[in-house]
This record gives structure tokens, C-alpha cells and sequence, in this order.
């Protein structure tokens, strides 16, 4: 008995992480029987004399980065408001471009400028998200009409920020954030992605925050009933979401070492959703898993990089990935879920019935 | 003491009257898309200013819009306050039949820049635009000089559709067809840098040889060059691969001096200066020579190759700063 509800825990738990893994694993398969050298790592000197690694799944996981950290804001954004912000691209602009500014603005780039460079980037970042938090939980606006706004808007405050096309920043600091840290053969955004995610699964281990934003998300009446200030939890969530933009934004920034405020992370903004969606999680607000979209994003950057070795045509790669991520969110639409889960207890069924047969013989 | 006043307000208004008299310019009005635009629209609308200033015995007013309509409602603004010429650069091609005919009615000048407009050549005293194929062809006519064994191309494209990527995939993909040069991939990165880095780095997981990187904008090379740095591939003057930008922005230039990149491209943005000789013509009584049949002037467009660029070419050309 002890030993069902054990298994019946784990698989309330982690079914929900079924769908991004069989997804991922789908990907890998393909890949796999296409072209087994898609996996090969190797080590490699990069041009600064640093020994690096290479390859595919590096590419993947190094290309996901701001996507992952945007994703993990994305669901918390969800799961308390039970809508999305659509305007995360645009303001991961806005604090890419404070970042370049306090760079540009400062006598050198030193490690104390870079630092209150990501402090700015963050702070600006977490004005303009609380202010779609504010109509959000105050004014009650759904949340993507209200971060239509900055969707709309942002990009154009980016650029008076700097004034200039592509303004760049030019620095053996900024290459450690973006490529390499002299030294560690793994780029620097896989580790800013673990980092954060450390941050989060912190913040969830010591404080109730995982427990009150799902309350909210589910019945925000009940929740404040119960003495949760629902207003604060959606509000912090969007906080959070804004903190994740500007690490997004300067991730993008350094990887270039040069913002344009009309093409970083464009249309970021849809794939963070998605990856939320991909991961298994209510986009209608409520019990959520973080773990399920940064799978999510890691899927949709390795469909890419998938449709990018195959040479698919660049005016079909979006048409592709939108068949795929059918496929993909279909699978885990409650409706196919619910046919799936009758199939299996079926098959369940019979087995055990027959064992039973067996056994009475 | 309210004498005095008078005397100040007398005074005052000579002098301003003598002020406006000493200005006393060429009037031009010139309607144009805002700096914000892009890099290249910063630096055509830093031209204009220059150009067209007092000191150069102009008297200037100017419009910024992305939008036609108010774009038009601006030009019959100017004709109602009666400049002696109009200088346009339409957001769109259509729409400006109405003004065109109350400009001449009005007996007002009118030169398009950079964008045309559909309408007769008798409309307008000429038109100064680019010719976004001879930049492309200019860019793969120096790439074929280069006397390499083989051409393997990674060509990534702007936003597709747009006027600069036709111009500058249409020669590269005329000399892939007549087999002069490999295209090892083409893919577009919608301007996107990141996205260019992406490519050439999925090439270069592939394994597959390439030498060239044809890239339709400075912001995707740089992209293709943080995939190469990464990868530790040489690149520019004496490097493995070949590094193609377009634009010329200055920090683009810049890598050219210092030998990372070997060319760059540009669509000019500076017609100010042809449109001012041309004004000076006809002011003097003459006639405006070497149109085509269209009434355009090509705008003479260039390309820096990293050997040869100077300090000075970029302070003149560069964009940005």
C-alpha cells in the first residue's frame, strides 16, 4: 500500500515533466538515427587561447540560456496571474541598453562598472515589469493587454537610452560573460542558467512563495480569504520575471558585445510561452513546475538548432517548428492526456488480469 | 517710462527684423523618416542637417515621420508656407500625386532622396537613390578578385523581402549560379546577430569547410565572428575566412582597420550633397544633367576592403560613432 501511493506520488510529481522529455528525447532520436556524429563534443582553442568545448548539444544548451532564465520567470508570471508577458523581449532590451550605457558612460569597463552596469539593468528591468505588475494585480488588466504596452513601446525606450543604431561595448570582461571565463571549457551562460535556477529552487526551499503563488493562481478569493496578499504575490512574480529579462538582456548583450535594440532576443517572447506551455504547465494559472519549461526551452532550442544542421530553408524554419510544436502541445492537451491515460489503464488492466488469471491457476 | 518700453519693443523688433533679413535663405522644406529608424537614417537625416544649414545660406525646416499621411500633411504644410524647395523621402511609394502637382502649381522645386515615389519624372526636378544591386554586385565583384582557390560561402540574409537584402543576396546568388562561388548554407537572420552567430556556428558543428562569410549587415558579421572566435578559426586579413559586412557602420570600420574583417559595404546614405549642387544650378539659372530616364540619379555607393581603409575614411563615411 505504503509502496502504491510511493509510485502514484512520483507519478503526480513528474508526469507532468512527460511531455518536454519525450519531446526532447524525440528530438535527440531523430537526430540520432540522421546524423550520429550530431552529439560529438569535442575540445577545441577558441582565438583568445582558451580551451573550449564544441558541438551540437553545446550549442543547445549554451543557445537556450536566455531563453531558459526567461522561461522560469515566464511560469512563475503564469501560474499567479493566469496570463503572460508578452514583453519580456522588449524589456530585456531596455536593460540590455541601461547595461551598454553605464559601460559606455563610465571612464572603463572594470569589474565594479560591469556589476553596477547589471545592478542598472536590473533595477530598470524590475520598474518596468511592476509596472505591468500594477495593472496586472491592481487594475486587474489582463496581462497581456497590459504588457502590450511595453511589447509595443519598449524597443523604442531602448533606443533613447543609447540614442545610436548598435552601439557596442568592447571587453575581455563582457567576452567572459557572454562566450568564456578564461579557464572553465563550458560557456558562461549554461552557468548564469544554473545559477539562476539555484536562486529559484532556493527561494522555493525557504520561503512559501511556490505554495502562495499557486493559491493565488488557483482561487486568488480563497488566497486572500486565507490572509495571502494576492496583489503582492502577482506583483513579485512580475518583479521576478523582470530581474530574469535584464540577466536575459545582458547575456544577449555581451554575447556580441553590441546591442541593437530592434533585434535582441526578437520574438523571444512567444517561445518563453511556449516554453512554459511545452513543459506541462497551466497557462490558465495555478500548480506549476519550473523544471517543465526550462525543458521546454532547451526542446525548442535544440528543434532549431535541429532545423538549422539540416539546412532547412530559411524562409520554411519557422513553418517547420510550428508543426512541431503542434505535435508537441497536442500531446499535452488534457484531452489527448485523458485518452491516453484511459489507454493505459486499459492496458494496465488486462495485464494485471491476466496476472490474476495466472495466479488463481 | 512706458516710452521707454516702446522704445525697447521698436528696437527690439528692428533688430529681429534685421536678424531675419540676414538669414534670409533658400527655403527648403524636407521630409523625411526619423534618425530612430535605423543606423543609416542617422546618419542621412546628420547629412541634411549639415548640409542644408544656415551657414550654407539655407534656411531648413524638417519633418520626421514613419508615416505617410503625416508625412503628406507636413508637405502641404511647407508648400503653404512657401519654401522654394521640397525634399522628400516617402515612407511609401504612393499617396503623393496631390502634392507633387500642388508643389509645381506653386512653383516649388521638388528632389526625392534615398525612396521614390510613383509618379512621372516631370513630377519632381530628380530623384537621388540608391541602387541597392550595384552595391551587391560591387561587394561580390571584389570577393571574386580575391583569387581564392574556392569560394565556400556562408551567406546570411537580412530580413527577407526587404530592398537591401534583395540587392545583396541577388549578385551573390547570380555568381552561385554561375558556379563561381559554393554557397555552403543560406539562411536568413532577419537582421538578428545572435541568429547569425547561431549558423555559422551549426556549420561549424557540421564539420563542413567554409571560407567565406558573406554577411548582409556589420551587426550579422559580427554575430558570424563571435561564432568563429569561439571555435578558434582565424578570420580577416591573413585569416582562414573571409568577413563580409554591409553598412559601414564606424565600428564595423573599425575591425576593418584592424584586419578582423576584410570588407565592408554601403548603401550611402549622404545625398545631401548632390542635392545641394543641384539646387545651386538651378538657382544659378541652369539645368540639372545626367538623369535617367526615370529622373534619377544613382547615388554612388562603396566598399572599403581592410587593406586599403584609412583613419580617415572612417571619420567620413562611418556611421554612428
Amino acid at each position: 500500500m505504503a509502496k502504491k501511493s510511493f509510485a502514484a506520488k512520483i507519478r503526480n510529481e513528474y508526469s507532468q515533466l512527460l511531455v518536454p522529455l519525450v519531446a526532447l528525447a524525440l528530438i535527440i532520436l531523430f537526430n540520432l538515427f540522421r546524423d550520429p556524429g550530431f552529439f560529438s563534443i569535442s575540445l577545441a582553442k577558441n582565438n583568445l587561447g582558451n580551451t573550449v568545448l564544441q558541438g551540437n548539444l553545446i550549442s543547445t544548451l549554451n543557445g537556450a540560456s536566455e531563453l531558459a532564465i526567461l522561461a522560469m520567470g515566464m511560469t512563475l508570471v503564469t501560474a499567479a496571474c493566469g496570463g503572460q508577458d508578452i514583453s519580456v523581449g522588449a524589456v530585456a532590451a531596455i536593460a540590455g541598453s541601461v547595461f551598454v550605457k553605464v559601460l559606455r558612460g563610465s571612464a572603463g569597463v572594470t569589474p565594479l562598472t560591469v556589476a553596477l552596469g547589471i545592478l542598472g539593468g536590473i533595477v530598470v528591468a524590475m520598474l518596468f515589469a511592476s509596472f505591468s505588475g500594477t495593472l496586472v494585480a491592481v487594475f486587474k488588466i489582463q496581462p497581456m493587454i497590459a504588457t502590450l504596452i511595453l511589447y509595443t513601446c519598449g524597443r523604442s525606450i531602448a533606443y533613447w537610452i543609447n540614442g545610436g543604431a548598435t552601439p557596442t561595448v568592447e571587453s575581455p570582461i563582457i567576452n567572459s560573460i557572454g562566450s568564456f571565463i578564461p579557464g572553465i571549457p563550458i560557456p558562461t551562460p549554461i552557468l548564469i542558467v544554473i545559477v539562476v535556477g539555484i536562486l529559484f529552487s532556493l527561494l522555493f526551499r525557504f520561503t512559501n512563495l511556490r505554495l502562495y503563488t499557486q493559491t493565488v493562481g488557483i482561487n486568488q478569493g480563497a488566497a486572500r480569504l486565507n490572509g495571502i496578499n494576492s496583489v503582492g504575490i502577482k506583483l513579485l512574480s512580475f518583479v521576478l520575471l523582470g530581474g530574469c529579462c535584464a540577466i536575459a538582456g545582458v547575456i544577449g548583450v555581451s554575447r556580441l558585445g553590441l546591442i541593437n535594440h530592434e533585434t535582441l532576443l526578437l520574438d523571444v517572447e512567444m517561445d518563453a510561452i511556449l516554453s512554459v506551455a511545452i513543459g506541462g504547465n497551466l497557462l490558465g494559472g495555478g500548480k506549476f513546475k519550473m523544471s517543465g519549461s526550462i525543458l521546454g526551452a532547451y526542446a525548442i532550442q535544440a528543434l532549431t538548432i535541429t532545423l538549422y544542421a539540416m539546412k532547412v530553408p530559411s524562409t520554411d524554419i519557422k513553418a517547420y517548428k510550428a508543426i512541431v510544436i503542434i505535435l508537441i502541445v497536442a500531446m499535452g492537451s488534457p484531452v489527448v492526456k485523458e485518452q491516453m491515460n484511459r489507454l493505459w489503464k486499459k492496458l494496465a488492466g488486462k495485464g494485471s488480469a491476466a496476472k490474476f488469471r495466472r495466479e488463481a491457476a | 517710462m512706458s516710452r521707454k518700453i516702446i522704445a525697447l519693443v521698436v528696437s527690439l523688433i528692428l533688430v529681429l527684423g534685421a536678424c531675419s533679413a540676414l538669414a534670409e535663405g533658400i527655403k527648403v522644406g524636407i521630409v523625411n523618416n526619423p534618425p530612430s529608424e535605423s543606423g543609416y537614417r542617422e546618419a542621412n537625416v546628420k547629412n541634411f542637417e549639415e548640409v542644408f544649414s544656415a551657414e550654407n545660406g539655407y534656411e531648413a525646416s524638417t519633418f520626421y515621420s514613419l508615416k505617410n499621411d503625416e508625412q503628406l500633411s507636413a508637405a502641404n504644410q511647407f508648400i503653404t508656407d512657401g519654401v522654394d524647395y521640397l525634399l522628400i523621402s516617402a515612407a511609401e511609394t504612393t499617396g503623393w500625386d496631390q502634392v507633387l502637382a500642388d508643389a509645381q502649381e506653386a512653383g516649388i522645386g521638388v528632389f526625392l532622396f534615398d525612396r521614390m515615389i510613383d509618379a512621372d519624372p516631370s513630377m519632381f526636378e530628380a530623384a537621388v537613390v540608391s541602387d541597392m544591386a550595384n552595391e551587391g554586385d560591387l561587394a561580390v565583384s571584389w570577393l571574386l578578385d580575391q583569387g581564392l582557390d574556392e569560394y565556400n560561402v556562408i551567406h546570411i540574409q537580412g530580413a527577407m523581402g526587404s530592398d537591401a537584402q534583395l540587392g545583396r543576396t541577388g549578385a551573390l546568388d547570380a555568381a552561385a549560379a554561375d558556379g563561381k562561388v559554393n554557397l555552403v548554407v543560406q539562411q536568413t537572420a532577419t537582421w538578428d546577430e545572435a541568429e547569425a552567430k547561431k549558423i555559422v556556428e551549426s556549420v561549424i558543428n557540421s564539420g563542413e569547410k567554409f571560407n567565406v562569410i558573406y554577411a548582409e549587415n556589420d551587426g550579422m558579421a559580427k554575430g558570424a565572428v563571435a561564432a568563429l572566435d569561439e571555435a578558434g578559426i582565424t578570420h580577416g586579413v591573413n585569416g582562414d575566412v573571409i568577413v563580409m559586412g554591409f553598412d559601414c557602420n564606424k565600428w564595423a570600420l573599425r575591425e576593418l582597420l584592424a584586419g578582423n574583417w576584410n570588407y565592408d559595404g554601403q548603401c550611402s546614405p549622404f545625398q545631401a550633397g548632390v542635392i545641394d549642387e543641384m539646387i545651386k544650378t538651378l538657382e544659378e539659372g541652369g539645368t540639372i544633367e545626367g538623369l535617367n530616364e526615370k529622373g534619377q540619379i544613382i547615388n554612388e555607393e562603396r566598399g572599403f576592403d581592410a587593406t586599403a581603409i584609412t583613419e580617415e575614411d572612417i571619420e567620413t563615411y562611418g556611421l554612428g560613432e
